[in-house]
């Protein structure tokens, strides 16, 4: 195990505030379908707390709204995420949080695509195979110490 | 002796500490009870008691002896109000004096001590001497620091009790004592001995004298200072009964809270002074937000306590850190686009409000020297340099604003303070400001019509204008707020006021010129803001005409109201505009100018009331009628003028429609008349005494009914109805009397009402082609005025005299059947009003009760002709008469007329329903008795499809008819229009009709009853109040359930279903009747979690879906083993409402998932763990 934190003085950003949805005309038609868009699943991942700190991926600016895309005609979600520093070890936990996130909150017939952000990481080819990889991602919600520390990451989601 | 006996027993079970911890508790207590009640009765004397615990007080067994003194001293708390002689007293005290010195028997001596010194004056009293022995044995004996938690609150208990009610013994001990404080306190952890270690220093600075007390502040500052600033780092630490704020209090006020007692410790002396100062202007440097806060807060509280020869040393540090304190907390933008106009752009900001309240404190102690640190500050003067290098508000960089800002708090606090203060604030930076403006004295006769507009045509520079707005305002409180303005001898020779009347017509008339800038300008939020909020403050000035004179008054409110009128597309200027009016407006009415008054009634009003009769349609009409109301309710003139205006648009509209049919009006009365009852009745309601409008109001509206010709749609019905209710609803009995008369008239000359007929007992003949024809009749004249008669008597007062009650009621029971709800909500309002025989009162016109019950019930109002064939299983011939509860049962083979009938019967019985009457059981056997008949016969006639169909809906209509017996309607029979509602009529109908239904459904063989009867229970479930549904939630959980499939399957029922599922939330989420609720949903579980299942994919109402998923996140707090086997099928269903079309529902499938899942996980985790470990 490493010793020490791997990037013991993140900066911290401050929280953009949760934007009220403008009244569309679907509120009053009950039967008018509100698309999955940008702006939800950006709701479902930014609360997730980072592995090592007490801050959410939101205020470490490792998830940003812009960094998502949906289209969900085609069924399809990718989420990028920047890590804080190149080297950290912590990226594959972070992505494997916001893919069992994504994979709890949106409906299955979606795909998710998790990336680390071009140039942000030492071993990113390395990272965005394994993230995205089923077999592996299936192997690591075996274990036990991975759930759990999924789990506790996920938890100020459900608040 | 075998009292005696029964004496040592009891002392014996109190010392001995052998048996278990808590039933010995119990045990010692009784006991202490027990010889406490013998003392105070006098069976036993404190002497003897000595005598015989004699034994236990000396033994030399430390753990008996504690017990033994503890013994007497518990008892001692109990006699505080028993009167004993001096001498008892002198011994027992000094006896516990004494004790104090023996440490491993500390506690009993320590209870002692306080129970005799805190004795009520009545019952003997300590000596100063003896309470000299107590404080110098506690010098000599105590360490207290060295003693558990509990025995060092008592011994600060002690020293508190000494300290505040023998002054005089204790200060005598002097430099000892205070020595022996100082020992004692030093060090202490605990927040309930800090709370008291705080007043003891307090106490005692203000017991000992100055001389005394300097050697000892340092030492004593040194010990308090420690704990500054009070932060608590486990806050959640489950005894901490004592919260920071107490904590933090304790050190200014006592007995408040310890941060405020703390505050309280520090100010107690000015001995403190040198110490404390230094250590808040060091703390406020902190960055812990509570720090700041606390040490500012400190600070103001010390300031005023030292006094202002003390802080003067410390000014100069003061200032400094104050201005630091305001710069760094301002925000750094405002923001210009919210629509208010009191606290733009400034978030609430703790330590911003704290330092601006410290300066105040400081600068109204030391004005001189404040005052010339302001005016000579280089930050301030630099600012003012710089400001005019910049045009708008936007080119300022975010540092200069965030000065800007704190530039401007400051100057509006100082001046604020005193008008001399003012003065020189005005006198240095007014001008300056005036100039960045371009702006020179100004003529004011001269400037108010401005003609020559060249100086202003160049944009007005925002730094200044900001500035100077803030100066105004600074003004405009400070005139406010002294009281040597409020009489109208003016202040004439102030210069702060000689300079802003010099200035006033030309800043106006610079203000306006920011208003003509267009919305797609770069700078044209901030231009309208500071034009608006400048013009508003020169409005609101007080003391009439003094400084802002009438002409500029009148152009202000010229501008505005113009505003109002011409620029409605410009929505943010007319926004801002209108609220500016209607602060004006209130603050004319709130302080009585009537020079101004008069003004705002001529320009304003006038103009604004023509707005609702004018032709002009180029202004969107909901924007004229939300001027109207808004400025109407600032004043009482100003509304009544605004209600006389809108009652004339009324009628020159309704005329329009009524008598030339014109159906462009119908729109605009609709709009009027929503205005009217919506938001200037209200208005009216709370001020009061308007009564003579409102009545007038009915009575032309009558007027225009009588001249009318046509009528047109339902919605202007509608529209007249309500405002006709509301306005006749409030007036007194008198003039609702003048308006029956009226409405009375007009009903008898309208000539289809065979009046005679009526008046006469013949019965009427109904025949189906009347009847059907009548199914339009919302058109028609007759229709318009039986409604409008309706609604009259709807909102009728119970003392009120109604012409002709017999006549009416037959007349109403005519047209019910026709389909005419008004005229059933008429009679249910009737019913519940009416005076009973027994009363002896002549009330609604000589027609008791009982008497209009007999019309309704037992006469037959009614005969067919050949036409209408009766039903044979009603019993009746051809041509016999019938009434409304034959109509009701089937009698006769015409199902809109058996519908009408029913929708009429309930509202009858919902008006005998709310005043308790005993008829409504009768009711509603006849409506059971329809659920019933008709479902027999349902049932044995399904080949015909026809019969069928037609017989179902009757029945459904019964069974709605539960509806508007238990609903609360806005219509009818509401505490506005003056119902008698008896206190818990739903509660009492629940319990006796919920039984017979129940038995019923039970009993029932056919699906078809029993949905029905499902739904009759559905109506009453979900409008009773939700603790009477839970107390039997275990019979009625099941008839929800049966009641939510069956209404689920049609669309029309959806609200029914929604609020059945909103009592079904209900009773799961509830947390008062666990116990009640709970087993029954636990005992249902497998059903209700099949049925919210069902409801998730409920296709036709979002906020169904939404509340069947809260369900089952509520369900899922179950016991495991209850809810476990139904897991797979509801995480299946969540996840497919995943996909739900509406995002709410998505939101809510997420967290009920991950609560099934969790569920789940808790108990299937060490599963995998063992299984990992096995492997």
């Amino acid at each position: 195990m490493v010793s020490g934190l791997i990037n013991a003085n993140p900066v911290v950003y401050e929280k953009k505030e949760r934007r009220a949805r403008s009244a569309s005309s679907c509120v009053n038609d009950e039967y008018a379908a509100e698309q999955i868009d940008q702006q939800e699943v950006f709701d479902h991942v930014r609360d997730i707390k980072d592995p090592e700190h007490p801050y959410s991926l939101e205020e470490l600016k490792v998830i940003t709204e812009d960094a998502i895309e949906v289209d969900d005609e085609r069924s399809y979600v990718r989420v990028t995420f920047t890590p804080t520093v190149e080297h950290c070890s912590m990226a594959t936990v972070i992505g494997l949080c916001l893919r069992v996130k994504l994979m709890r909150s949106l409906p299955p017939r979606f795909k998710v695509d998790i990336m680390v952000a071009p140039g942000t990481h030492a071993t990113e080819a390395a990272v965005n195979k394994q993230l995205n990889d089923k077999e592996r991602v299936a192997a690591a919600l075996e274990n036990p110490n991975l759930v759990d520390m999924v789990d506790e990451c996920l938890a100020p989601t459900f608040d | 002796m075998a009292e005696a006996s029964q004496l040592i027993q009891h002392i014996e079970s109190f010392v001995n500490l052998s048996s278990s911890p808590t039933h010995q508790s119990q045990l010692q207590a009784a006991s202490l009870d027990v010889i406490a009640s013998l003392l105070k009765k006098n069976v036993l004397t404190i002497e003897t008691l000595v005598r015989e615990m004699g034994m236990y007080l000396t033994t030399t067994d430390d753990v008996i002896r504690a017990r033994g003194i503890l013994l007497l001293g518990e008892l001692l708390t109990h006699l505080a109000s028993k009167p004993l002689d001096d001498a008892t007293i002198h011994s027992m005290l000094a006896f516990f004096t004494d004790r104090l010195a023996d440490w491993k028997a500390l506690r009993g001596a320590l209870v002692g001590c306080l129970a005799l010194l805190r004795r009520k004056s009545s019952g003997g009293v300590i000596t100063t001497n003896d309470a000299k022995a107590v404080a110098q044995s506690y010098i000599q004996n105590l360490q207290v620091q060295s003693l558990a938690q509990h025995d060092r609150k008592l011994c600060f208990e002690l020293l508190e009790c000494l300290l505040q009610r023998y002054p005089d013994a204790v200060v005598s001990l002097g430099e000892d004592l205070l020595y022996a404080i100082c020992e004692a306190i030093d060090g202490e952890k605990d927040p309930h001995c800090l709370m008291l270690t705080f007043h003891i220093v307090e106490v005692a600075a203000e017991l000992f004298s100055d001389d005394l007390l300097a050697n000892f502040a340092s030492d004593l500052f040194e010990i308090l200072g420690c704990y500054f600033p009070i932060h608590f780092t486990h806050s959640k630490a489950e005894d901490f009964d004592v919260k920071r704020d107490d904590l933090s209090r304790a050190l200014m006020f006592p007995n408040l809270s310890l941060s405020h007692i703390m505050q309280a410790a520090f100010s107690s002396t000015s001995l403190f002074e040198p110490f404390a100062i230094p250590l808040l202007l060091e703390k406020l440097s902190s960055s812990l937000q509570s720090a700041k806060v606390d040490s500012l807060k400190y600070l103001s509280h010390c300031t005023v306590k030292y006094g202002a020869d003390r802080i003067e040393k410390h000014a100069k540090a003061m200032w400094s850190s104050i201005k630091d304190a305001v710069y760094s907390s301002h925000e750094p933008t405002l923001s210009f686009a919210s629509e208010s106009l009191d606290g733009v752009g400034f978030r609430e900001n703790v330590i911003l409000t704290e330092s601006l309240n410290l300066l105040d404190t400081v600068f109204k102690q030391n004005s001189g020297l404040f005052l010339s640190w302001i005016i000579g500050d280089e930050d301030i003067n630099l600012i003012f340099k710089s400001i005019s290098s910049y045009k708008t508000y936007k080119e300022i960089s975010l540092q200069s604003k965030q000065k800007l800002h704190a530039v401007g708090s400051i100057l509006s606090v100082s001046a604020k303070a005193s008008p001399a203060a003012c003065n020189s604030v005005m006198e240095s930076f007014f001008p300056c400001l005036m100039h960045a403006l371009g702006l020179s004295v100004g003529n004011s006769t001269q400037d108010c019509f401005p003609n020559d507009g060249n100086v202003l045509r160049g944009k007005l520079n925002h730094g200044a204008l900001y500035l100077c707005i803030e100066l105004m305002t600074a003004c405009r409180e400070l005139m406010a707020s002294s009281e040597e303005f409020k009489s109208v001898a003016a202040p004439a020779n102030e210069r702060w006021y000689c300079l802003l009347q010099s200035y006033s017509a030309s800043l106006a008339k610079a203000l306006r010129s920011t208003l003509e800038t267009s919305a797609n300008e770069d700078s044209y939020e901030t231009n309208v803001y500071f034009g608006v909020k400048g013009l508003l403050i020169l409005g609101t000035f007080r003391g009439g005409s003094l400084i802002i004179s009438n002409s500029i008054f009148e152009n202000i409110l010229l501008t505005f109201t113009s505003i109002i009128i011409s620029e409605f597309e410009n929505t943010l200027l007319w926004k801002l505009a209108l609220k500016a009016l209607v602060h004006i407006g209130s603050f004319i009415d709130r302080f009585n100018e009537s020079e101004k008054a008069l003004s705002y009634m001529d320009v304003v009003i006038e103009k604004i009331v023509s707005l609702a009769s004018s032709h002009d349609f180029s202004m969107p009409f909901p924007l004229k009628l939300e001027a109207i109301s808004e400025i109407g309710a600032t004043g009482r003139n100003y509304l009544l003028k605004i209600v006389q205006g809108l009652e004339e648009a009324v009628c020159a509209n309704l005329y329009e429609v009524l008598v030339h049919g014109n159906p462009k009006s119908a729109e605009v009365v609709v709009q009027l008349l929503e205005c009217y009852s919506n938001k200037v009745l209200p208005r009216i309601h709370e001020i009061g005494g308007f009564e003579e409008v409102l009545l007038r109001f009915a009575v032309n509206i009558w007027n225009l009914i009588e001249k009318s010709v046509t009528f047109s749609s339902q919605g202007l019905l509608d529209a007249t109805m309500k405002a006709m209710k509301l306005a006749v609803g409030s007036c007194s009995v008198e003039s609702q009397n003048i308006v029956f008369q009226k409405a009375f008239t007009v009903l008898s000359l309208g000539t289809y009402f065979p009046l005679e007929d009526a008046a006469s007992n013949i019965p009427i003949l109904l025949n189906e082609f009347q009847l059907t024809q009548e199914t339009s009749i919302s058109s028609s004249r007759e229709a318009w005025i039986c409604s409008l008669f309706a609604s009259v008597i709807i909102a009728a007062r119970p003392q009120t005299h109604i012409p002709n009650v017999r006549l009416v009621i037959r007349l109403f029971m005519t047209t019910l059947l026709k389909g005419n709800v008004p005229a059933a909500q008429a009679l249910g309002s009737m019913v519940n009003k009416l005076g009973l025989k027994s009363n002896g009162t002549e009330v609604h016109g000589n027609c008791t009760l009982e008497e209009a019950m007999d019309i309704i019930f037992d006469s037959k109002l009614w005969s067919f002709n050949d036409s209408v064939t009766l039903r044979s299983n009603g019993g009746l011939e051809n041509g016999s008469s019938i009434g409304l509860t034959d109509i009701c049962r089937g009698a006769t083979n015409i199902r809109s007329l058996q519908v009408h009938a029913i929708a009429g019967l309930a509202w009858i019985g919902k008006g005998l329903l709310m005043r308790g009457h005993e008829k409504v059981k009768d009711i509603t056997m006849t409506f059971i008795e329809c659920l019933l008949s008709n479902s027999k016969l349902g049932s044995f006639s399904l080949e015909q499809d026809y019969s069928e169909n037609s017989s179902e809906s009757v029945v459904k209509y019964a069974a709605d008819a539960f509806k508007i017996l238990m609903g609360d309607s806005e219509d009818c029979l509401s505490r506005k229009l003056h119902a008698t509602i008896r206190p818990l009529y739903k509660q009492r109908f629940y319990s006796t009709i919920m039984p017979i239904l129940q038995s019923l459904i039970i009993k029932s063989n056919s699906s078809f009853s029993r949905s029905i009867l499902c739904r009759a229970c559905a109506h009453i479930i979900s409008d009773t109040p939700l603790i009477v549904v839970l107390n039997d939630a275990k019979t009625v959980i099941p008839i929800l359930m049966d009641g939510l499939s069956i209404l689920s399957n049609d669309v029309s029922d959806k609200d029914i279903v929604y609020s059945l599922l909103l009592v079904l939330s209900g009773i799961l989420t509830d947390k008062n009747g666990k116990t009640i609720g709970q087993e029954a949903v636990i005992e249902c579980a497998h059903i209700i979690i099949d049925h919210s299942i069902i409801l998730i994919s409920y296709p036709h109402m979002m906020l169904v879906r939404e509340t069947a998923i809260q369900c089952l996140v509520a369900m899922s707090g179950l016991p495991h083993a209850r809810i476990y086997p139904m897991r797979r099928q509801v995480l299946q269903a969540v996840s497919r409402a995943l996909d739900d079309p509406k995002r709410a529902v998505r939101q809510e499938a997420v967290r009920c998932r991950q609560a099934w899942s969790q569920s789940l996980s808790m108990k299937g985790e060490s599963g995998d763990c063992f299984n990992h470990v096995s492997q």
